[in-house]
Parts: C-alpha cells; structure tokens; sequence
C-alpha cells in the first residue's frame, strides 16, 4: 500500500554505500536513528562552517550531493553541472495567463463543501528577480499535507486523517508588482522513511517560473521555530544558515485578519535574467493576449 | 531597482507531487495524431541503472517554424495552440511522453533543441539539459554548446530517431553516459 513510502526504503536497500564513510551502514537504513543521521548532518554543518571560515565561498543552493538524504545518493550528477549561455528557448519563459487558472485557485479551503480542519493561514509575498524587479504575470503553484501532515496522494499512507474538505493544490499568477496570495490550512510535520523516526518540518512547496525558462524552481516554504530544522536531512541539504534563513516564512501581523487567519509573508528571489528586460514584462501585459 | 538579490535556495520536489503538478493533457503539447505531431519519449535511471519512477519533466520548445511562441494555455489546453510548453511525469515504466512537434532552429542554421528541466525525489535541484535532433549533422557540429563537450559527453544530449518518426531521448543522472547537465550562472 505505502508505495512512495516503499520507494523510499526499495531505492535505498539495494544501495551500495557511496562512500567509504557509509559502509558500516546496515542494509535496512530505516533503522538507522535520528542520531545517527544528525551526526552524519553536523559534520557536514561543521566542515561547512571551517571551510567558509578559510575563505570558501558561501553556498547559497542545496548540495545534490548530500548523503543524509538517502534518496540523493543515487540520483546526484557525480560531473560537476556543464557552465553554458542560455540561448534563444532559453531566454524566455512559457507564458501563463488568467485563462489558465481560475481565480478561485489561490484559495485552498473553498474547493470542497465545508471548512476544512486546521489552523487557517494566509501567505503573500513576492517573486522577484536577481535584480529585485518584480516577476509579473508568472505562475506560481503550492501543494502541501493537511493540518494533520497527510497529502492526498495514493502513496502516502501516513495514518493521519485525510480531510475530505482538504486537497492541498492552489495556484495564481502574479500580479504586476510580483505578488502572490494564497488562503490555506497550516500543513502538519509527517514522517519519512530516510531513517528511524524521520520528519519533516511542516512546509508547503512552490513551484515558478520567472521570465526565463533558466529561472525555473521548485522549493519549500517553512515556518518559523520549527524544532524540526536541525534533524530534517533535506531542509539540511542547504548547508548555509542565511540560505536556509531563505525558506522560512516571517509571521506578518499585518497580513493576518481578524477573527479569521493568521499571515505568513514570504518573498521568493529567483535568479537573474540574462536577456534585456522590457517594460511589457515588468507589466505583465503580454499574459494574457491570445 | 538593480539591487543583486541572492536567489532562494530550491528544494526536492519530493515523491508527492502527483496530485498537483500533473494535469489533464499536461504532455500533450498538440493532439496526438496531429498533423507533425511526434512521440518525444524516454527513461530517466539513476546510479544504478534502475528507472527513476518518480521523476517530472518540463519542456519548453519553439514551434516546427523556429518560432519561440509566447501563448498563454499550456495549463488548459484548448486542443489548438502549440505553446511549446509541456510537463510530463514519468509512468509506473519510468517512462516520460510527450507528444510534440521537432523543433525549428531559432535562427537560420542553427542546431534546433528542446529545453528540459529535471524534478525528482533524492533531487535537491532541478537539473536542466537540452534534446538536440540528431539529422542536421552541421549545425550540431557548430553549435556552441556541443563544441564545448567531450565526444562521449555531446552524445548525451542528442536525441535517437524513432522508426515511427519519434524521439527517444534518455536521461541517466549518475554514473556512465551520465547526461550533461547546465548551469546557466
């Protein structure tokens, strides 16, 4: 029944160990403890802060590379990613409009016929670009568990409650100043099988676009004080603590409305784009046209 | 307006993306069985050779002309406009389809490519990389990426034609004829 869960545990068994240091490792790796893989974690963090303090340079993206994070033993380019100029498909970005999503999308708790269960919340921000112009007319998707930390996915098989009044899928387009607003549920912390007592700090993934397809990325919005930062492997695969300051929403007093949700605000920067920037883009203007 | 802002770190796109990423006709780029229409098809494999069962693909593409088309309506498709761009997840086979057009050079004598961007579990980051048509033998000698590349390497990035006029196009994450991946920064 727990299929993904089982993905998990079927792609890591047959493992071979990576690494000299995994080969002590035993072959069901969800035995290993949680102070097995927080070792594994600080060590990492440790070298990290060395090395920054010898002069390298700050690594402001996750490693591919990051051996806490079973999954990615196998699936990490072991090449070093191949430095090449965008060219022509490149340098745009497919285009998404209001035909495509409804407005209605951006709120998670109306798509059924009644309240769903949890704390409600509001999360606004922007999406900027490299050079802190807004990132208009883009799209931007969510998708998350429900209060209780389940997805509605056939594959999780968590025994939390599903909430039939709860999916977890919203989506907008941001509007000319790069702004995004979603209405949803605070999604619950749930357990993975990456080690023995594995999981995840509550977090709501996002996916968007820019105006290059090279701005193109997925990532995960935290809250704030999460006890589960230092033991969860994958918001660990950012090695540097500003960076990883990065996905962790701010509690917004001026975002949360009275007697009814509390306000999370969160920007999102994207890279840089490397073509000439119009004003039309800015503006959003083309979105919608044809 | 020209402050350098440092990007937001991604994340995994994790194992359950498939009740939100997904859409009705997410890979089909036109109808299939259009007129020009091809079957673009592959298996992602991680380290060990083992298909990769819970990978996403996005494409982004310019029409048969050459032409980087600017349309909204990717997200629902009205059956006529090519927007060029398409999202595929790959099936219980590790198999991702779509069913596209071959692509144009952008400028005249140029190697004519699809770009692809790579999601995965265990995949902290997207990983980009292109599908290049193998017929315009010239065109691919000179392109400036290719030339940048080891024979074994730009062999990675090229597409085989199908018997039924499709493309197969494989992507191995890890270990040998490891995919060349880009970085754009």
């Amino acid at each position: 029944m727990p299929e993904d869960i089982n993905a998990e545990l079927e792609s890591e068994e047959l493992v071979p160990p990576a690494e000299p240091k995994a080969a002590h490792l035993p072959l069901d790796r969800a035995i290993e403890t949680q102070a097995d893989l927080s070792a594994e974690i600080n060590a990492i963090g440790d070298a990290y802060v060395r090395a920054l303090k010898d002069g390298a340079p700050a690594e402001t993206q996750p490693r591919l590379d990051y051996p806490p994070y079973r999954s990615s033993i196998l699936r990490h380019p072991t090449k070093s990613l191949h430095h090449t100029d965008p060219e022509t498909i490149e340098l745009y970005s497919p285009a998404f409009g209001h035909q495509d999503v409804h407005a209605l999308e951006s709120d998670l708790t109306i798509q059924h016929n009644g309240e769903p269960q949890g704390e409600r919340i509001i999360v606004a921000g922007k999406v900027l670009d490299g050079n802190g112009r807004p990132v208009a007319g883009q799209l931007v998707e969510i998708w998350q568990a429900n209060a209780s930390g389940r997805y509605i996915h056939k594959r999780d098989q968590h025994p939390a409650p599903i909430d039939p009044n709860f999916t977890g899928i919203g989506r907008c387009i941001t509007g000319p100043d790069g702004s995004y607003r979603f209405t949803t549920i605070k999604p619950g912390a749930y357990p993975w099988k990456n080690h023995l007592n594995a999981w995840r700090p509550a977090h709501i993934h996002f996916s968007l676009f820019g105006t290059e397809f090279t701005q193109r990325i997925i990532t995960q919005m935290y809250f704030p004080g999460d006890q589960l930062f230092p033991l969860d492997p994958i918001y660990q695969t950012i090695v540097d603590q500003d960076a990883r300051d990065r996905l962790v929403a701010n509690y917004d007093h001026s975002l949360t409305e009275p007697e009814w949700a509390l306000g999370y605000n969160w920007d999102i920067v994207l890279t840089g784009p490397k073509r000439t920037w119009t004003e039309n883009e800015a503006l959003g203007a083309d979105s919608d046209e044809e | 307006m020209s402050t350098k802002l440092v990007p937001t770190p991604a994340q995994t796109v994790g194992p359950f993306y498939g009740y939100a990423l997904p859409y009705e006709k997410d890979n089909e780029l036109l109808a299939p069985g259009s007129p020009g229409s091809i079957r673009l098809q592959g298996t992602v494999y991680d380290g060990s050779g083992q298909a990769v069962v819970d990978a996403i693909l996005e494409i982004w593409q310019p029409d048969a002309e050459g032409r980087i088309v600017q349309k909204t309506g990717s997200l629902v498709r009205d059956g006529y406009t090519f927007t060029g761009w398409g999202r595929g997840a790959v099936g219980n086979s590790g198999v991702y389809t779509f069913t596209t057009v071959n692509p144009g050079p952008t400028t005249p004598g140029a190697a004519a490519f699809i770009s692809v961007a790579i999601f995965a579990r265990g995949l902290t980051n997207r990983l980009f990389t292109r599908i290049y048509l193998p017929e315009d033998t010239e065109a691919l000698a000179n392109d400036p990426l290719l030339t940048s590349l080891e024979p074994e390497r730009r062999k990675t990035l090229i597409a085989r034609r199908d018997s039924d006029g499709g493309l197969t196009f494989d992507i191995r994450l890890q270990g040998e004829g490891e995919t060349v991946f880009l970085d754009f920064q």
